[in-house]
């Protein structure tokens, strides 16, 4: 238990150290680049907590495709120039504010305690031998209870492809 | 130390959801602003694994829906990269601040 407390630590922190330099840099090509150090400690927290489907899923889709596309928009559209300028808009206040509610609302649960959620005690029991992995799990949850949305979900992908595609051509 | 509890997740969750609330309000560069709302629905994702494990050890659920988010994810970055390129021909910016047509 004591090296899961630790990698725990360890994954929080990429994720939230990679997070804070993804928008903090004035160079986008450094923001994609924590991005992907932010993105892998999520994949890291997702193998802790036995996900091991989601955690593939996260490596390749997110920091195979994902990054790679906004690397390439990087590279097409031309940033040299944008890239001195300055880089943060005159919205300081609305960030600060917006920051200070969800400040605000996790304080108020801080302080309450554990008698604030009332989340059922974590079932961390162990998976039974023999029993089903975690990919064939999701598989059948997803191909029986959630074939519909599944469905719909490649639709959203085909309508999302057609319109990148008409959308990047020379002449609209 | 303390075991990880659900709260643990929930409260790094919230956290990364602040920085990317920010990112989206503060960045000028679109591109920036669109890695941040990438951040934004990786913090719904934990969120969702997270809870997913809490309810039971082969309670799958959970991560199905964190599936569809990452469809989703996966959508909206490529339709937003195309509208940028194409924003980018014809306005040769890509500054947020500086696409203001609707302003009054």
């Amino acid at each position: 238990m004591l090296i899961d407390t630790v990698f725990f630590y360890i994954f929080a922190a990429m994720t939230l150290l990679g997070g804070i330099l993804t928008i903090t840099r004035r160079n986008p090509v450094h923001s994609a680049i924590s991005l992907i150090v932010s993105l892998l400690g999520v994949a890291g927290l997702y193998l802790l907590q036995k996900a091991e489907f989601l955690f593939a899923v996260q490596i390749i889709l997110y920091v195979g495709g994902i990054m790679v596309l906004f690397l390439f928009v990087i590279m097409l559209v031309n940033l040299d120039a944008a890239a001195k300028e300055h880089e943060f808009s005159g919205q300081w206040p609305v960030a600060l504010a917006a920051v200070a509610a969800v400040a605000a609302v996790a304080g108020w649960f801080l302080y309450h305690g554990r008698s604030a959620f009332h989340i059922a005690a974590p079932a961390y029991g162990v998976i039974a031998a023999g029993g089903a992995g975690n990919t064939e799990r999701v598989a059948d949850s997803l191909f029986q209870d959630y074939l519909l949305p599944f469905e719909i979900a490649s639709i959203l992908l085909l309508v999302a492809v057609v319109g990148s595609v008409i959308m990047a051509k020379k002449r609209i | 130390m303390h075991p990880i509890t659900t709260v643990h997740y929930m409260a790094l969750s919230a956290a990364l959801l602040l920085i990317g609330t920010v990112g989206v309000l503060t960045r000028r560069n679109i591109v920036v602003v669109l890695m941040s709302i990438e951040l934004i629905l990786n913090a719904v994702n934990i969120n969702l694994v997270a809870f997913s494990r809490a309810f039971g050890a082969d309670h799958v659920h959970g991560q199905v829906f964190a599936i569809f988010v990452i469809a989703d994810a996966v959508a909206e970055t490529a339709v937003a990269l195309g509208i940028l390129i194409a924003l980018f021909r014809n306005k040769e910016t890509v500054q947020a601040d500086e696409i203001d047509l609707l302003k009054w």
